[in-house]
């Protein structure tokens, strides 16, 4: 696509970048999720590769493909790797906005990584997955996740959940008495998408609605909420490090995947894989649970873990009783669609 | 007497030097005015360059969009014959096929699946799903072959859309940010039920800034007055209250907001403490604790907030410039201080009110971070949705569209305002 606007965007960030620093020639931005799930990054890959003589900018999003689309149309890539979640990796795929990784390259055995053959553009770092928590010492012990969020007769208040469709209405379709295998038949057809925002019309008034992974632990913590999705890693962050009485809710949790992408055109794409290569190692990747409950991709990792973080991994099995699946090939093919209904229903 | 000798007698003023007058003074006013243009080009090339441009480019990406033009080359060529009647002859899915294989090389599938799920819901997927399975249609007839993969090949309107994309050139984001789309046959219809937003939204926008402006001027007005009627001294210390906040940073001043309307923020103990909440739940306006935040109300509270010096400021200065004398005079003669008040004074104010109230309301028309922070999602006005465009779904055709919409709207009322009020009357102080 060579729109006229894209040319005029290259300029403009070739000018901030002019303005603001020049990025020396070997130094490699990293992007990824911000606050707790980036700081066990920092200190489990980024401090140990500068340490090691490289050079390493960081930055900060919240998951918005279309920011590493336009860098890439408007051939001014900025960012050299991109932590991105599964259907970000599918649909960025799908359009030519990322590299196709070389595995090869990255002297790295495809088949030890879960989810090593989701992407043909992503490395698979971590299993994170999607859940709600609660404050225990405000707040009763919910039976289930669906009581949690849309039983407001028994918990009255606010509900803090993310700004965007993936899993929301997955999770909106099975309270509304969907069994979780046909979640996604329903969901692919229009009735069953407006029959999950239906739902979520019973407390649509009542929805905080979050863009950064933060954001949920903090409105929990302000009492503004009575319950909060987020990562797992980000409430048991406020869990262990601010001792937040809060209490993870693993019914009906949604794994997920993240993954090292490189955006397509980067003009440090060696640096990139060395990069990729060095974070991907099973004793780093170990090292991470230290800071963060999240599953390393890398199945070497699994011996090398801490014991006392295996309860809180979303692959724990306590955790994995009632767990739903999500289908990134699904969303990897709808999500764009379901993005734009969604934020129609939203401003409705 | 011998410098006129010395010059051809002709009857033509001259210059000392001996050229014509008329040319002397030419070349002098010349001279003038290109250094008067020296000065101001730095300024007219940074106008020209920050603001007329941008806005050239943002007219142009309202109905430019190459993606299918460019994508299905040959389907489009081929389809110049259809007539829409019934499906595309083989030809055309023949030419489909080539393209898309073309474009699942190039991974380009993805971006024509995007572009017409603007106008289909739903067919990105499709597309994509095509794309992936295309490369196995070798010989024909191609025709059976693309219907099999996906029963939307088998459907006019498909077929339509792609016809309609055909050129680069595009009326579907400006219509459609108005909840307007072309119908298969070219007509243009209301967009279905559950898409209809945009138009929600920019009334949303106008009625926001309106209450806003109309909030300001009921607040600003008696205070302007209190401000150019009070002894210097007092006058003095009450303006500081009027500027301080005006120069604290919008991002503050919304922050603060959200602290104070927050739930169990400090308004809501207050009105928890004093027994107001009680009260309000007692005659049953309320059911449990009030609520503020992500509200309509918290967004005009905060705008009007921040607004409130932009519209109090011009009445001020207009109100400092009217002589107590009129005031005298109309009571002498017999007004009572209310007749007076309306009839005499407040008609000298208007100047100041509307260049005010103009400037209050064009400002609001564009305000994004506020109702970002203090508002919820039905409380988002168009730059929210532009921001969004362009930062989650990078769609310039639709950001770009609803910038076009937002400056028509305000060069509408900018008119409307000079016809009613008259520009020329318009006093910023």
């Amino acid at each position: 696509m060579k729109k006229f606007s894209l040319v005029l965007v290259a300029a403009l960030l070739a000018g901030t970048a002019l303005a603001t620093t020049a990025r020396a020639a070997d130094e490699l931005t990293v992007t990824s999720w911000g606050g707790a799930y980036q700081e066990s990054q920092r200190k489990a890959f980024f401090e140990p590769f500068i340490a090691a003589g490289n050079k390493i900018t960081e930055a900060e999003y919240s998951g918005e493909i279309a920011k590493v689309r336009a860098m890439v149309e408007a051939k001014a890539v900025t960012w050299d790797v991109v932590d991105v979640d599964t259907q970000t990796a599918l649909a960025g795929c799908a359009e030519g906005s990322f590299e196709v990784i070389d595995w090869g390259k990255l002297g790295l055995d495809k088949a030890k990584f879960i989810g090593g053959d989701v992407s043909e553009c992503a490395v698979p770092n971590i299993l994170y997955s999607t859940v709600a928590a609660y404050d225990t010492s405000k707040t009763a012990d919910p039976a289930s996740l669906f009581e949690a969020l849309f039983d407001q007769a028994k918990y009255p208040g606010k509900r803090a959940l993310q700004k965007s469709p993936f899993v929301n209405l997955e999770w909106a379709l099975m309270a509304d008495g969907v069994a979780p295998e046909e979640v996604y038949k329903v969901l692919g057809t229009d009735e069953g998408v407006e029959r999950a925002l239906k739902k979520l019309d019973t407390i649509k008034k009542d929805v905080v609605w979050w863009t950064a992974g933060a954001e949920g632990p903090q409105l929990l913590a302000d009492g503004q909420v009575v319950f909060a999705t987020s990562w797992n890693g980000r409430f048991y962050n406020a869990i262990k490090n601010d001792k937040k009485p809060f209490k993870i809710i693993w019914d009906r949790q949604a794994p997920d995947w993240d993954f090292w992408a490189i955006p397509k055109g980067t003009p440090k794409i060696e640096e990139a894989y060395r990069f990729i290569s060095y974070a991907s190692d099973a004793q780093r990747m170990a090292d991470q649970t230290k800071y963060i409950s999240y599953g390393p991709a890398n199945m070497d990792s699994a011996p090398m873990i801490d014991a006392a973080i295996l309860p809180d991994l979303p692959s724990a099995p306590d955790n994995l009783k009632t767990v739903f699946y999500p289908d990134p090939q699904f969303w990897g093919d709808k999500g764009d669609e379901l993005r734009e209904r969604f934020n129609a229903w939203l401003a409705q | 007497m011998a410098m006129a000798q010395a010059l051809p007698d002709d009857g033509i003023m001259r210059a000392a030097d001996g050229t014509p007058l008329k040319v002397a003074l030419a070349r002098a006013q010349r001279r003038e005015k290109l250094r008067a243009m020296g000065l101001i080009l730095p300024l007219f090339l940074f106008i020209v360059l920050s603001f007329v441009t941008p806005i050239l480019v943002m007219l142009y990406n309202a109905v430019y969009d190459p993606d299918v033009a460019d994508n299905l080359p040959q389907t489009i060529s081929a389809l110049k014959a259809w007539d829409g009647t019934d499906l595309p002859p083989e030809e055309v899915f023949a030419a489909f096929v080539v393209d898309m294989k073309a474009a699942q090389q190039n991974r380009q599938v993805a971006l024509v699946g995007k572009r017409l799920n603007y106008e289909i819901s739903g067919i990105r997927s499709k597309v994509i799903a095509t794309g992936r399975k295309v490369g196995a249609i070798e010989a024909p007839p191609y025709k059976d072959a693309v219907i099999a993969i996906d029963k939307v090949w088998g459907e006019n309107e498909t077929w339509a859309t792609i016809k309609r994309s055909s050129s680069e050139y595009t009326p579907f984001y400006l219509l459609a940010m108005l909840d307007m789309r072309q119908s298969v046959d070219g007509a243009v219809e209301r967009q279905p039920a559950e898409r209809r937003i945009y138009w929600d939204v920019l009334k949303r926008t106008l009625g926001i800034s309106f209450l806003v402006t109309a909030m300001t001027l009921i607040f600003g007005y008696p205070v302007a007055y209190l401000l150019a009627t009070s002894p210097q001294k007092t006058a003095s210390i009450l303006m500081i209250f009027v500027l301080l906040p005006f120069w604290t940073s919008l991002l503050v001043r919304t922050t603060a907001w959200m602290i104070l309307m927050q739930d169990n923020g400090v308004f809501s103990q207050f009105l928890s403490i004093t027994g107001i909440t009680w009260l309000l739940n007692l005659f049953g306006y309320i059911d449990g604790t009030p609520r503020l935040f992500h509200t309509r109300f918290a967004t005009v509270v905060a705008m009007m907030h921040i607004q409130l010096p932009f519209t109090l400021l011009p009445i001020y200065s207009v109100m400092k410039t009217i002589s107590p004398n009129y005031m005298r005079a109309a009571k002498s003669l017999g007004g009572t201080p209310f007749y007076s008040f309306v009839r005499v004074y407040m008609p000298q104010t208007l100047p100041g009110v509307a260049a005010g109230c103009l400037l209050t309301f064009i400002i609001s028309l564009g305000y994004y971070i506020t109702p970002a922070l203090v508002g919820g999602p039905t409380d988002q006005m168009i730059s929210g949705f532009i921001f969004s465009a362009i930062n989650n779904e990078n769609n310039w055709g639709k950001a770009s569209a609803l910038g076009v919409i937002l400056l028509v709207a305000t060069i509408i009322l900018y008119y409307a305002y000079n016809k009613l009020v008259g520009i020329d009357r318009m006093k910023l102080g």
